[in-house]
This record gives structure tokens, C-alpha cells and sequence, in this order.
């Protein structure tokens, strides 16, 4: 709206330090007082919370990875779910190798699913599962390819706005149906479940839990620094000025679906890792993750807090979720209602979402002078829509 | 006067012929009741016969389960046509018998409380005491007998349709008695379908003879059947039959067999797809105008087919006694319903976001979750069974492998009538020539005068109305319920994006291809592949061609 706030959107918002800060912070107080506290202290953080923290810290990693190729690009994935159930799935097979013999079959290579269907022997994708490292390239590497694919082939193609997002859509629908196949050998309905141990800590005990969530929070701050730096260096610009008017910056001469590909790419990592660290925490992964409803919940946390801020997308995805527990238990019908309401009152009313609104709060207390062209952003967005 | 005179002809041969086909039966009944017994002071004047009908229905109350077969052909025999009553309600197991007077009964239950009627007469013995009746027993074996007694009798019936049916049934068992049955009524029968029946009957019957030139005219015979227990015998004969000749015979006839039932194959599963092509036609050519016209992708557009779905439901509940005519009724308060929805959300939401699709696109998924919620507090999360009339359900039977389920082909013709209808709207009124212009250049139509704020609000009523019906004809083939709209809805994006955004009949072409491509593919790779095939096929074809099959050209289409 005015000059500072023209700049700061161009740049992202420069805000990330005193976010990280209080992440640390909320982190290191969560895990003494769940660690150090006696149970009946009332500084004790139980591990339910501990672990309910650590899914809203994978929710929230995931709806930065919306946020960077959303609010940062105009693309609308709305099969981002689908990055990160294949994640979730790398690190879910990795734990289903580590029950070994301790399943209720007891057979030391085979899951038991595999034993109920009658396998003899592990599939060629279920090979070197059970090294950690060589499931932590696969969290990063079958998102990465997918959507190197996926990518190359849309934006080369200039395949752009709708339809872009019906058709990750799409990739996430037919993934869902695929992974529901009991063929497919990911357990089929049920998924992957059961898990006992990671890397030799057993998973249930507290450490473990703490553990996971401060890995959690710390790659969070990570990758919410790494790519603050990225959208505020060159590229970045280049890639803000793709959502904001692709023909122009391609004829300025940049290879734009080069830079949506990467980005892309860099935002199905992200998803991929947040899957991973997710499923450890929850114990279960299913072919319900790739659901498109899931997908399109991510993009409405990221609406919520207010797209094109990447703190704004973390800020949503807590808000959201935590929202989503309470009235889960204390209506579940209601939420439903409560989801949908917030879809169409969010795009009616909040198109820049709570950081639009607080910078407009900001704004109007540092002085009148926003005023004088109230429509001013408009245009960007727009442009970055169609 | 030429042609009432030949009107009158007609009429005595078809009453001679009738009158033909019930003498074989007069000539069974040794006594001579006829047919509709009124009362039954007639019955006792026959009582002086020594097996008289009433007596062997006494003796089937006295003798064990096992001893009943023979007392049963004995009331074949003398009983003749009067007889069937008892048998088909013996072979549902409603007989029984009063327990002080011996009189057989067929018996209704309703709520535990028992309705009886006289066997013989039909006539209504009011409420019984379920004490005072005992049931007669069948057994399995007895059952095989009353369906090919019930069939004998029946192919004596006035309605071919029947007759058929009966030797249909006979086909399955041919006893002696039943070849002398359809011996006898072979010369007198009229009608082409029976008659070809019956002569695969004997057929069937004479390829176990003895003689192998007789086995050889049965093969030809039953070479141009495509019922299945022709094709049985002929692969007995075709494998160990012990004349070269016969065995030669049979295998080429069972090849042009098998031929024809591939043939048929192809048939069937072009209809399934023809029917499943005609239901993403429907879900889809509403989101093709709303899409196309107003370039609004509505996320709530399978709700809409829902709620035009739950509307047939309560059009039922509203009229239970003329289901008949529900579907008349339901068609256009599902249009009216949804479409009045759609015009709300147009108002409402849609009209605000103008120019932000991608917003819109969020803002009308919101609304979806709202609808289907409100859809599963008020009629519960279970799924709603939609009653089908009549006249919908059951199917045409072209041969017996190929029979077409009525409410597909219906659905099918349905269909392709909406598209007809919307394809005039558009064309044809004035209406439609505003939603074009404002497709095509929606500032210079408003320059022109055109309300486009109103033309965008129809639009949407529109579409959403034809979801509405959408999900009238969807109920008649699936469950009702509340995710009813989520599966069709990523299907019918794939049509309109498959056939081109803004153009009616890339729709039509999309659905009907889609819906072909998946069931031919099901067979192969299972219906879950198949689907995911057919959506990375879209997805790679995307990427040739961005616009679909039919792209708009022009001007209008940046």
C-alpha cells in the first residue's frame, strides 16, 4: 500500500528472526517441561501434547511448502497431500523393516501384511528400506522426482492456473486410488501402522517423542530460513515476478517454467520431509493422506495466514489445526461446517489473510498515509491468479 | 368395412389358436373342472372319482416328506392348469393345511399375523391362528420337480411371453414327460420364439439318441442357439461324442458360437460404456457452461448433483404410493432445487470474486463441505435407497448373453436429451445468445447492453440446475449419499478439460470417450487401474494440447 509495504512484499517479509527465536524457545520450554518436570508440575508438558505439537510443526512445515510455490509463484497445487504421503510412506516403509520379527507373524523380512497376502518374498521398491539413510534419500528423492516430472511436463507445456491445480488434483485422486490397491504392496486400506522402533530408540518411550519433535521444530526453523534467503535473493525476485506477470518476465528473457519447476521441486522436498518426520510422530501412515481434501485443507491454512508471507503459512496451519482438535472434540459435526465457512469467509474477506490484516492494522496505526491508493496490491494478485 | 372384417378374422384365428394351445391340458384333465373353479359345491360332484384333485391334496397333508413326489405328479396329471396356484405357492413354501379339517391353504404372512386361502378356489379364509395351520415340507428335491411341473403347466398359458419362459425353464432338466409335454405342444404352438424354443428343447433331447445322423441334425440345430445349455451339449459332443462326423459338426459349430458370444461381449461392454459415458455427460455438461461461460471452476458442483439426488429421495417420501410417477415429479424440482441453490451461491459468493478464479475455486470448495454436511446432519450419513418405478428397472434381453438394464439405456437416452435441450437453449433463445456474447467478450456484451451480472446468475442456476437432474438419473444407478458428488466431480473436471473448455460438444465426444476407454480398459487391468490409466492419460494429453480436444478459436478463446 505504501512504498515500505511495496518493498516488503517484493521481498518477503523480513521478519523470520524473532520467529525462529520464539520457535526455539516454545521448543527448548515444551521439551524441559516435559522431560524434566514431574508429572504432577504444572510446568509438565505431557507427551500427548509434546507429540500433538509435532504434527502441527509437520502441518505447518507443509503449508510453508504450499506457501513458496502459492504465494510466492501463483501456482495452486492442490495435490500437495500427495508429496507428502510419499514421503510419509519412505519413512513408514523404513519403520515397517525395523519391527522385523517382533510383527504378529514374526517373519524377520516380510511386513505382515505381506505375510496375510501370501507374499514370499520382499517387492524390488521394498529393497534397502531398511538402512535409514538410504529411506532418508528416498523421503527426499520420490517426491523430488515426481514433481520434477509432474513440473516439467505442466510448465513446459505453460499449463497455468485451474487447470494446473485440477490436475495436481488429479495426480493426488489417482495416486489415493492407487495406494488403496492391496497389489500396489503399501498395505493397501490399512496403510503402514505398528511401528516399534526408529534408528534403535524405541518410539514410544519420551525421549523419543521429544526427540522427534525438536528435530521437528529445529528443521522447521531451517527451512523457513533457507527459504526466506532464496525468495529474497535474485532468484526470488525472478520468481515473484513470474506470479506477478509471467509473458513479462519471460520476455524479459528469463526461462520461467525452469524457475517454477525448481521451485516447484524445492516445495515437494519440503512436503516430503514433513511427511517423514510426520509419520514416526503419528504412527500410522494410509492411502488417506494423498485424499484431495487433505490437499485442499493445506492451501486454506496458508490462505488463513496469509499467502505470500511464509511465517503468515506456519501461523495458519497452527491456527487451523489447533482449531481443528478443539472443535473435533467438542462438536465433531461442527467442524465440517466450521471448514467451509472459513474457505469462503477467508477469500471473501481475508484475501490477504491474518498477516494482510495485521500489516493493514500496522499500516493504519503508523500513520494515515496507506489511504491514498487503497487498491494498489490488487492488481498483483490478480495477476498472479489468471 | 373391409377392414373391420379383417380385424374380425384376425381376432377368431387368435382366439382359434388359443383355444388350440389349452387343449392338451383340457385333454389331461380327467376331470372336468373348469379352469376358475367358483365354488365349491362344483368340486363335490367330482368327488366320486377314485383320484379326484381334493382327494390327493388330502393324501399330501397325510404322507411323509419322502412319499410326496408321487402324490405331487399325480396332481399334475389329474389336476392340470387348476394346479399351479399350489405349486408355485408350494415351491415358495407359503402351503400349508388346516390342521381339523385337512383343507389345504396358501398362506400370507404380514407382521406374524396369517392370511389363508382356499387352494382350489382362491378364496379368502380371513386371519387364521398360525396354531391352526401346519406347513407342508418341501425338500430340494421336490423343489426341482414344482419348477418343472410349473413350467410344463405354464407353457400352456396364452402369453408367449410366459410360454416361453416355461421351456426355458424346461431346458435345464428334460425328463421324458417333458419332451412328451413339449412334443404335444409343439403343432399348436404360434408364436416364432416359443416354437424355436421348443425345437431346442427336442433338439437337446435327440442329440442323446443313439443314432448318430439324428445327434447330427440336433447339432445343426443347436448350433443357432446361444443359450447356454446348447452350448454345454455341444461341447460334450465336440469333445467325446463317437461319431468323427458329429464331433467335426459340433466344434464348428461351437466356434461360430463362441464368435458370436465375443461379438456380443463387445456389445455389452460398449453399452456399459456408452452408460457410463452418459452419466459423466451429465455430471459434466453443467460444469462445462459454468465453466466455460463464466470460467468459474465450482468445486460444489458435485454437491449439486447430490442435492438434485437427495430431492428424488424426498419426492418419494412425499408421494409413497406413485413411485411410478416420482420421476416426473423429481426432474424438475431437482432443476428447481439445485439450480435455485446455484443462483444463491452465484449471489452470494461466486459474484464477489470476480476475475480471481483461483479464490473462487477455494471459496466454492467451502461451500461444498458445507453442503455436504448439511446434507449428513439432516438426512444422517448413511446412504438413502432411491426406489426405481417399474418401468425403469429390469432389462431388455436381446439374446441370453446380451441383455440391456432398462434404467442404463433410459439413462443413456436421458442424457443425450438434456444435451439436445441445452444445445437449443443456447442456440435457439435469447437466453442463450446472452450467455454466448457474454462467453465469447463479456465487456463488449455489457457495452452491447446485455445485464451481465443477471446472464452470470442464470448461467450458474442453469448449470447447477442440470447437475440437479444429473443427480435424479444418478439415483436410479447408485446409493444416495452424501459423498455422492465427490466422486463424479474430479471425473467430470477430466471431461471438460478433456474436451475443451466452452464447448458443448467436445463435452459430449470427452464423456462418451472416457466412459468407453475405462470400461474397455476395466477388463484388463481391473476398474481401480483403469481409472488411474485413464486420468495420466488426460494428464500427458494435457500437455499436447492444452485446450482440449475442441478448442475455442478465435478471438473469444484468450
Amino acid at each position: 500500500m505504501n512504498q515500505l509495504m511495496r518493498f516488503s512484499r517484493l521481498h518477503g517479509d523480513s521478519k523470520v528472526a524473532p520467529f525462529v527465536a520464539i520457535l526455539v524457545l516454545v521448543t527448548l520450554l515444551a521439551s524441559m517441561g516435559n522431560l524434566l518436570m514431574p508429572q504432577d508440575s504444572i510446568f509438565y508438558v505431557s507427551t500427548y501434547t509434546i507429540t500433538l505439537l509435532g504434527k502441527y510443526l509437520c502441518y505447518a512445515m507443509l503449508a510453508l511448502a504450499v506457501d513458496v510455490i502459492w504465494g510466492y509463484c501463483g501456482i495452486l497445487s492442490l495435490g500437495h497431500g500427495a508429496f507428502f504421503a510419499l514421503g510419509g510412506y519412505a519413512m513408514g516403509m523404513y519403520l515397517m523393516r525395523q519391527i522385523g520379527d517382533r510383527g504378529v507373524y514374526g517373519n524377520p523380512d516380510l511386513p505382515d501384511f505381506m505375510v496375510f497376502l501370501n507374499w514370499s518374498e520382499l517387492p524390488w521398491f521394498w529393497q534397502g528400506m531398511d538402512q535409514f539413510w538410504f529411506a532418508m534419500i528416498m523421503v527426499l528423492l520420490v517426491p523430488g522426482i515426481l514433481a520434477y516430472v509432474f513440473g516439467w511436463l505442466a510448465f513446459r507445456s505453460r499449463v497455468t492456473g485451474v487447470y494446473l491445480s485440477i490436475m495436481t488434483q488429479a495426480l493426488t485422486y489417482a495416486l489415493m486410488l492407487a495406494f488403496f490397491r492391496n497389489e500396489m504392496g503399501f498395505g493397501g486400506n490399512n496403510g503402514l501402522t505398528d511401528f516399534k522402533d526408529i534408528v534403535g530408540f524405541d518410539l514410544q518411550a519420551d525421549t523419543t517423542r521429544v526427540t522427534l519433535f525438536a528435530i521437528t521444530a529445529l528443521l522447521l526453523a531451517v527451512i523457513l530460513v533457507v527459504s526466506h534467503k532464496i525468495l529474497q535473493s535474485r532468484t526470488g525476485k525472478v520468481i515473484v515476478a513470474i506470479r506477478d506477470g509471467e509473458s513479462r518476465a519471460r520476455f524479459i528473457g528469463y526461462r520461467t517454467e525452469r524457475f517454477k519447476v525448481w521451485l516447484f521441486v524445492y516445495s515437494a522436498l519440503i512436503a516430503g520431509i514433513a511427511g517423514a518426520l510426520y509419520v514416526p510422530q503419528v504412527g500410522i501412515i494410509n492411502p488417506g493422506e494423498f485424499s484431495p481434501l487433505n490437499s485442499i485443507e493445506m492451501v486454506i491454512w496458508v490462505a488463513v495466514g496469509g499467502r505470500g508471507t511464509l511465517i503468515g503459512a506456519i501461523v495458519g496451519a497452527l491456527l487451523v489445526n489447533y482449531a481443528k482438535t478443539k472443535f473435533t472434540a467438542i462438536m465433531p459435526d461442527g467442524w465440517l461446517f466450521a471448514l467451509g465457512a472459513l474457505f469462503v469467509f477467508v477469500t471473501l474477506y481475508l484475501p490477504q489473510g491474518l498477516m494482510g490484516l495485521y500489516k493493514n492494522i500496522m499500516d493504519k496505526r503508523c500513520g494515515g498515509s496507506s489511504g491514498d491508493k487503497p487498491n494498489d496490491d490488487e492488481p498483483a494478485l490478480k495477476g498472479g491468479d489468471a | 368395412m373391409r377392414r373391420l372384417l379383417a380385424i374380425l378374422c384376425c381376432y377368431v384365428v387368435a382366439s382359434m389358436v388359443s383355444v388350440q394351445a389349452n387343449e392338451p391340458v383340457a385333454a389331461i384333465n380327467d376331470n372336468n373342472v373348469t379352469p376358475t373353479v367358483p365354488a365349491s359345491t362344483e368340486i363335490t360332484q367330482t368327488e366320486a372319482d377314485t383320484v379326484s384333485v381334493e382327494g390327493l391334496l388330502v393324501t399330501l397333508t397325510k404322507v411323509k416328506l419322502s412319499k410326496a413326489l408321487p402324490v405331487l405328479k399325480q396332481l399334475e396329471k389329474v389336476g392340470g392348469a387348476q394346479i399351479l396356484p399350489m405349486f408355485e405357492s408350494m415351491l415358495a413354501g407359503d402351503l400349508y393345511f388346516v390342521k381339523s379339517s385337512k383343507e389345504v391353504v396358501a398362506v400370507t404372512k404380514v407382521n406374524g399375523e396369517i392370511t389363508a386361502q382356499a387352494i382350489l378356489t382362491q378364496q379368502s379364509l380371513g386371519q387364521l391362528d398360525s396354531s391352526l395351520v401346519k406347513k407342508i415340507r418341501v425338500n430340494n428335491k421336490l423343489r426341482g420337480y414344482l419348477r418343472q411341473a410349473i413350467a410344463r403347466l405354464q407353457i400352456s398359458n396364452s402369453d408367449p411371453a410366459i410360454r416361453l419362459d416355461a421351456v426355458k425353464a424346461l431346458l435345464k432338466n428334460l425328463s421324458d414327460e417333458t419332451v412328451a409335454t413339449l412334443t404335444s405342444v409343439r403343432p399348436n404352438e404360434g408364436d416364432e420364439d416359443v416354437l424355436s424354443m421348443i425345437d431346442l428343447a427336442l433338439a437337446l433331447n435327440q442329440s442323446n439318441s443313439a443314432i448318430a445322423h439324428e445327434r447330427l441334425a440336433a447339432v445343426k440345430v443347436l448350433a443357432d442357439s446361444l443359450e447356454n445349455e446348447a452350448r454345454n451339449k455341444l461341447t460334450k459332443l465336440a469333445d467325446n461324442d463317437s461319431d468323427a462326423k458329429v464331433k467335426a459338426a459340433a466344434s464348428k459349430a461351437l466356434k461360430s458360437i463362441n464368435q458370436r458370444i465375443e461379438f456380443y461381449g463387445f456389445i455389452d461392454q460398449l453399452f456399459f460404456g456408452l452408460s457410463l459415458g452418459s452419466v459423466l455427460l451429465l455430471a459434466a455438461i453443467g460444469l462445462a457452461i459454468t465453466f466455460g461461460v463464466m470460467g468459474v471452476i465450482n468445486m460444489a458442483h458435485g454437491e449439486m448433483i447430490m442435492l438434485g439426488a437427495y430431492t428424488t429421495y424426498v419426492v418419494q417420501l412425499m408421494m409413497p404410493n406413485a413411485i411410478e410417477y416420482s420421476l416426473w415429479v423429481a426432474i424438475p424440482m431437482a432443476f428447481l432445487v439445485s439450480g435455485l441453490v446455484g443462483v444463491l451461491i452465484e449471489r452470494g459468493v461466486i459474484r464477489h470474486l470476480h476475475g480471481r478464479p483461483l479464490e473462487t475455486l477455494l471459496a466454492t470448495f467451502g461451500i461444498s463441505l458445507i453442503l455436504q454436511q448439511l446434507v449428513r446432519t439432516v438426512f444422517s450419513p448413511l446412504n438413502r435407497q432411491v426406489a426405481s418405478p417399474e418401468w425403469i428397472s429390469g432389462s431388455l434381453e436381446i439374446n441370453p448373453i446380451l441383455s440391456l438394464t432398462l434404467n442404463r439405456l433410459y439413462i443413456l437416452a436421458f442424457a443425450l436429451l438434456v444435451f439436445g435441450l441445452l444445445l437449443i437453449v443456447l442456440r435457439k433463445t435469447s437466453l442463450g445468445l446472452n450467455v454466448r456474447a457474454v462467453s465469447q467478450n463479456r465487456d463488449m456484451a455489457k457495452a452491447m447492453g446485455i445485464k451481465t451480472d443477471w446472464v452470470d446468475a442464470m448461467t450458474f442456476g442453469l448449470g447447477s440446475g442440470i447437475a440437479g437432474i444429473a443427480g435424479v438419473a444418478l439415483s436410479q444407478l447408485t446409493n444416495v449419499g452424501p459423498n455422492l458428488g465427490q466422486a463424479y466431480i474430479i471425473d467430470s473436471f477430466m471431461v471438460v478439460v478433456f474436451g475443451g473448455v466452452g464447448n458443448l460438444w467436445g463435452t459430449l465426444v470427452a464423456a462418451f470417450s472416457l466412459g468407453i476407454a475405462n470400461k474397455f480398459l476395466e477388463p484388463v487391468t481391473g476398474a481401480v487401474l483403469a481409472s488411474i490409466i485413464v486420468l495420466v492419460f488426460i494428464i500427458l494429453f494435457i500437455q499436447k494440447r492444452p485446450k482440449g480436444l475442441f478448442p475455442q478459436k478465435g478471438r473469444a478463446a484468450e
